[in-house]
């Protein structure tokens, strides 16, 4: 009985599709699916920025745009997490208003106060994303309801509090954060604080991925039934997703107090770029589908492409234009290679099951068919 | 006894609990506002919340059919603003201008209804994509061509706004006539019926020999059709067209809360246009008793909030869990069937 077994598995091998067999052939496919044709996307606007503007193409200019990016990407690390699961999250921008209010209040000049500052936004980040989380789940709101409202409930909160005016940005310590960079590094000059901050979430963020949360995520996104069946606690898996989410939104607000002011209108909008970027990134919408590194690649499109306009001196008021014209045609595109990308693995299914009668398998089937059932 | 009530509590539609829920706001508006010492059924009071009603409910009942059809589209406010400087461009205060104007704006809505359509029932992307890159196109387009206010509105226009048959405003009624037509789409015709059954699950209807793509299509034109109402109202109100009146009435997010507050599930296929118009009265109402009460406009938000989340999560549970009524309550006819054998 085994021999048939291992047959099964060497045929399978053999009836990969033609693009997995050689190394460039694999990269060659995986840059035509959405995930990876973001990177390419990227690329592309990264070249056309250059050639419009040459000083863009130094490296040292080239890492503060980087840094610069982080916050936005390290927002859409958090939304990814959420949209993975099936979810939205629409209270970051919340989030990140009122984190940076508590930090001009709470922290203020006081240098003392950064650390016990930075635990309390952490811990209240946390709570928010555990409140989202419990509501949708347990209490079975839809995340779009239970976030929006959460939204309208911290920014009215923070405005009433702060009274909708600007305060005094926090001390230059905390701001350092934010705005601070390594001195004297080769070729590049500096590296900015919140790019390491964002390889650093990243490179967790593809670990967490890897590892059975990440892997039960992906599942209930794709299909909460059959996850729940399986035994995964659907609940707790989309509650820790919040979480993720608004601390990623704490995150990015820590950072943006480096350089923007205290302003309950920080994060304005970044719920729907941190979406934005990340179904960009080919990640869809509904959950169950998308790579985390394609949402970072996302967020760094959407900005080349800002910062392309800019260079092109096209009037800043046309930005929302070209943005919205981008996302439909990259969604729209990204929902034709996905049904394309699928195709082949049921077309070229392993012909070990008769039971498929679509047109090219059923060619293959008289010949390969008796090889494996006569072993 | 304790199970029969149950069943009744278990029979009531999620339109009843909507209802339920707009009784409890309305008798505690009238105790709010009477500590206040005015009075929540005066002439005077009843008109503000019907005419604050008359906005949102014109963009709340397309929402609900996009949101039936199982799209969303957060493209009205900017379709509001847009239809807003046409119409207003095109009027330029004269009365004869009032019609081509008011065409010329609701044909802009529509062929934006009819992009947004397009791209999600035929490229297939998500609604929320779809109709949210259209309104950045809008909003890009607004912002560079538009600065500041736009034409005028004739005063023979004006009086939609402001005029009265009886108790009533003109522009609520108008809105309940766009709601009693909406009804009536959705239950005496083909199109309606064939938009549940899309919204419900596309795929299960493409099978039985729907054409997915026009009840999409057509729900996503009315939306921005009525969203282009409201924008009209809007110009009528404000007598000038303002590139921005749309998305500072954050009427994307309210129409979606008020469709969800009205017991339609936000996936699509289940609930109706009566809950919907129920949910935006209870905006109102809480919105006119804050103002009575003099709720810091901050605050106002946070109340809304909690209570959307509040009113939602009251019967979202049950909506969920509840299985077609045929396997729960045995009717006379299955227990004399039952008896037969």
């Amino acid at each position: 009985m085994s021999s048939p077994v291992s047959t099964d598995v060497a045929q399978r091998v053999r009836t990969l599709p033609a693009h997995a067999r050689s190394p460039l052939g694999r990269f060659l496919a995986a840059a035509t699916t959405p995930g990876g044709a973001v990177f390419v996307l990227a690329f592309a606007l990264l070249v056309a920025t250059v050639i419009a503007n040459p000083n863009f193409g130094d490296p040292g200019v080239l890492i503060r745009f980087l840094g610069r990016t982080a916050p936005i990407a390290i927002a859409a690390i958090g939304q990814y997490y959420v949209i993975v699961a099936g979810e939205f999250d629409l209270s970051m921008g919340a989030v990140i208003a009122a984190q940076v209010v508590i930090a001009g209040n709470y922290i203020g000049d006081d240098t003392g106060r950064n650390v016990t500052g930075l635990l309390l936004m952490l811990a209240l980040g946390a709570g928010i994303g555990l409140l989202n989380g419990v509501l949708t789940t347990l209490l079975r709101v839809p995340s779009f309801i239970v976030t929006l409202a959460m939204m309208l409930a911290l920014l009215g909160l923070v405005r009433y509090l702060s009274g909708g005016a600007a305060d005094a940005p926090p001390n230059d310590d905390f701001r350092q954060i934010g705005r601070g960079v390594v001195e004297d590094v080769p070729i590049v000059e500096v590296i900015p604080y919140p790019l390491i901050v964002l390889v650093v979430l990243a490179a967790a963020a593809v670990w967490l991925m890897r590892r059975p949360f990440g892997r039960t995520l992906l599942a209930v996104g794709d299909n909460p039934a059959a996850a729940r069946t399986s035994g995964a606690r659907v609940w707790w898996v989309t509650t820790r997703a919040f979480v993720l989410s608004s601390l990623a939104a704490t995150v990015s607000g820590i950072l943006l107090v480096g350089y923007a002011g205290v302003h309950p209108t920080v994060g304005e909008g970044y719920e729907f770029a941190a979406i934005t970027a990340v179904v960009l990134g080919g990640v869809v919408l509904g959950g169950g589908r998308g790579w985390v590194l394609s949402a970072v690649a996302g967020a760094f499109a959407l900005e080349l492409l800002f910062t392309l306009l800019t260079v092109l001196e096209v009037a800043s008021t046309w930005r929302d234009t070209v943005q919205g014209l981008i996302i439909i045609v990259a969604v729209a595109f990204a929902a034709r290679a996905w049904t394309v990308g699928r195709r082949p693995s049921t077309t070229a299914a392993p012909p070990d099951s008769p039971g498929r009668t679509s047109g090219p398998s059923s060619t293959t089937e008289p010949t390969e068919g008796p090889t494996t059932g006569g072993i | 006894m304790s199970t029969r009530t149950g069943g009744r509590l278990h029979g009531l539609t999620s339109t009843g609990i909507v209802g339920l829920v707009l009784l409890g706001a309305v008798i505690l508006g009238t105790v709010l506002t009477a500590i206040e010492g005015r009075n929540f059924f005066s002439t005077g009071n009843l008109r503000d919340i019907l005419t604050a009603m008359s906005i949102l409910g014109f963009i709340a009942i397309g929402q609900t059919l996009v949101v039936l059809g199982g799209s969303l589209d957060l493209s009205v406010p900017f379709v509001a603003s847009l239809t807003g400087v046409v119409s207003g461009g095109i009027m330029a205060g004269d009365t004869g201008n009032v019609l081509p104007g008011v065409l010329a704006g609701l044909g802009v809505a529509a062929a934006v209804g009819l992009v947004n359509g397009f791209v999600v029932s035929v490229l297939k992307v998500h609604g929320f994509i779809a109709s949210l890159g259209t309104g950045l196109m809008i909003s890009g387009y607004l912002a560079t061509n538009y600065q500041g206010n736009h034409g005028s509105a004739p005063s023979s226009f004006r009086m939609i706004g402001i005029s009265f048959i009886g108790p009533l405003p003109v522009s609520t009624l108008i809105m309940l006539g766009c709601a009693a037509g909406a009804v009536l789409l959705l239950r005496r015709t083909r199109l309606g019926h064939h938009l549940y059954a899309v919204g419900g699950d596309a795929e299960v209807a493409r099978l039985s020999g729907i054409r997915t793509t026009i009840p999409l299509l057509a729900a996503h034109v009315l939306c921005s059709v009525l969203a282009g109402c409201a924008g009209l109202l809007l110009l009528a109100r404000l007598s000038v067209g303002n590139p921005n009146v749309g998305s500072q009435g954050q009427y994307d997010l309210m129409s979606i809360a008020a469709v969800v507050l009205g017991g339609t599930l936000l996936a699509g296929g289940k609930g109706n246009v009566t809950g919907t118009i129920a949910g935006v009265a209870i905006f109102a109402v809480m919105d006119n008793v804050m103002a009575v009460m003099q709720v810091d406009p901050f605050l106002r938000n946070v109340v809304r909030g909690v209570v959307i989340v509040a009113a939602v999560a009251v019967y979202a549970r049950r909506e969920i869990d509840r299985r077609p009524a045929r396997f729960e309550r045995p009717g006379v006819l299955d227990s004399a069937l039952e008896e037969a054998r």
